[in-house]
């Protein structure tokens, strides 16, 4: 049987990790919080770009009126043979299944696309050091290489989510803009967890380019919560004070959609044309700067979550040490006892 | 007719300004542009510049890199990738970026590195200019 001075050692031992575990998850619910902000802050501006494109699109004969061919490379279609995939995934670990299951689904995304050429981008350093582990690095492609087709890393950005920037999304968007234009891809996807609150959150695997349509993007994977994740995220956001419901976005929705929407006759002071052009690269910007928003807010979350869970395994564990420790408490003083009264007994 | 026009300007980062204001002077890419109340609609791409505008006689100044502008007679909205008031320009960045831009001119490469180095000359210069403006 354990020794007690053993068992009440493993409690404080416990009793520590919970600690730390309750502190970590009042954390990420802090910056939860914080990154929920920022992607609400980022939201009029994306709506309004989308809006002005929209109506761009319609004055300013985006498509060719005889063939339909977009006038734009960015709206061209290719046959896909080429494909950069931008994996976003967290820098930090202890995030439950957080980084895991993204890196899955872009397992099954590039084998969905096997045979093709793949480029991969990774962003965050768990996604970094596992997809180092599968495939080697190279330089990006050019559009005259005659190498067979392969799966190669061609960049990474590590140690960058702490603190999102426009500037970072803006020069992944220029470059990535720039290798399609110039015919070196023919598709970008981009992978990550959406995430509309605590308990609307969705693996996505988005298609950034060619635009097909303004304010829609094709979703190639779209993976769901499970109830039970579902289940474990209400109770960890309850016991941090985190809202469940998504942020109101109704009124700054409704304020954006009025930009340059408007029904008056503008003047252009640049023909619709060339205006497109110029804002059609920012969308791309954009939509990746939404999408590692969404991609820090949900890490924090799954980190939170989990830290919950971690949390109440160390109080169930602290409850069943604290019983094995009473018992043999107890079954140590009736020995005792027992060998007094016997003792007693005997003379 | 009123005498003000809201102005409203957001970058991706966050809402920047949401003020009224008399009259502004902003960037456009053909030249500047300036508005006073009841401004015909109209809709422009912004280059590289100074918003300067006013409000109960205070002046305000800001640099932009790059935005995009709807002008309505009681509205304006600018959309700008960056729009920083004086005291959030970081003046030494701005002056490094400045010196290695003119270094980058002079050692003469390839025509993309030239335009792109001016590009960055301007916007440095702009944000030391509206650094030194007082808000």
């Amino acid at each position: 049987m354990a020794n007690i001075l053993d068992i009440r050692r493993r409690i404080r031992s416990v009793t520590n990790t919970r600690q730390i575990t309750k502190a970590m998850k009042m954390v990420s619910a802090a910056k939860l919080r914080r990154a929920q902000d920022r992607a609400l802050a980022a939201r009029p501006y994306a709506q309004m770009l989308t809006n002005v494109l929209k109506s761009l699109v319609t004055r300013a004969e985006v498509y060719d009126p005889e063939t339909g061919e977009p006038k734009h490379p960015l709206l061209a279609q290719r046959p896909e043979n080429r494909i950069l995939l931008i994996v976003v995934t967290g820098d930090k670990g202890l995030a439950g299944a957080f980084n895991t299951n993204i890196l899955k689904a872009a397992m099954r995304f590039l084998e969905s696309k096997a045979g093709k050429n793949l480029e991969i981008e990774a962003i965050g350093r768990k996604g970094r050091d596992f997809l180092r582990r599968r495939y080697k690095s190279a330089q990006p492609r050019s559009a005259e290489s005659q190498e067979p087709a392969s799966t190669t890393i061609i960049g990474e950005q590590v140690g960058v989510l702490g603190k999102i920037e426009y500037g970072l999304a803006a020069e992944l968007a220029e470059r990535v803009i720039d290798r399609y234009a110039k015919d070196e891809i023919d598709s970008v996807y981009l992978v990550y967890n959406e995430f509309k609150s605590v308990i609307a959150q969705r693996l996505v695997v988005e298609r950034i380019l060619p635009i097909e349509k303004i304010g829609v993007t094709e979703m190639a994977q779209a993976q769901e919560m499970t109830l039970e994740d579902k289940e474990r995220a209400i109770e960890a956001a309850k016991g941090a004070g985190v809202g469940l419901r998504p942020a109101d976005t109704r009124e700054l929705d409704a304020a954006a959609a009025q930009f340059a929407t408007a029904q008056v006759d503008y003047i252009y002071e640049q023909p619709p044309g060339e205006l497109f052009k110029s804002l059609l690269p920012k969308y791309v910007s954009i939509l990746i700067f939404h999408g590692l928003l969404e991609s820090v807010a949900a890490e924090h979350a799954a980190r939170m979550t989990a830290m919950d869970a971690a949390t109440n395994n160390a109080s169930d564990m602290i409850d069943s040490l604290t019983l094995a420790m009473n018992r043999v408490r107890q079954a140590k003083i009736t020995k005792e006892i027992i060998e007094i009264v016997s003792g007693a007994a005997a003379l | 007719m009123s005498d003000t026009f809201q102005l409203e300007i957001v970058t991706p980062e966050k809402m920047v300004v949401k003020d009224v204001a008399e009259e502004a002077q902003i960037p456009g890419s053909n030249g500047y542009l300036g508005i006073l109340p009841g401004h015909a609609p109209l809709i422009t791409e912004l280059a590289v510049g100074e918003i300067t505008y006013r409000n109960n006689a205070i002046t305000h100044h800001l640099s932009v890199a790059w935005g995009f502008a709807e002008v309505l007679p009681d509205k304006v909205t600018i959309l700008a990738e960056t729009a920083e008031r004086p005291d959030e320009i970081d003046k030494r960045r701005a002056l490094e970026a400045k010196q290695r831009a003119e270094e980058r001119l002079k050692s003469g490469s390839t025509e993309v590195d030239f335009t792109r180095a001016q590009d960055a000359l301007q916007r440095a210069e702009t944000r030391l200019q509206v650094a030194e403006q007082k808000t």
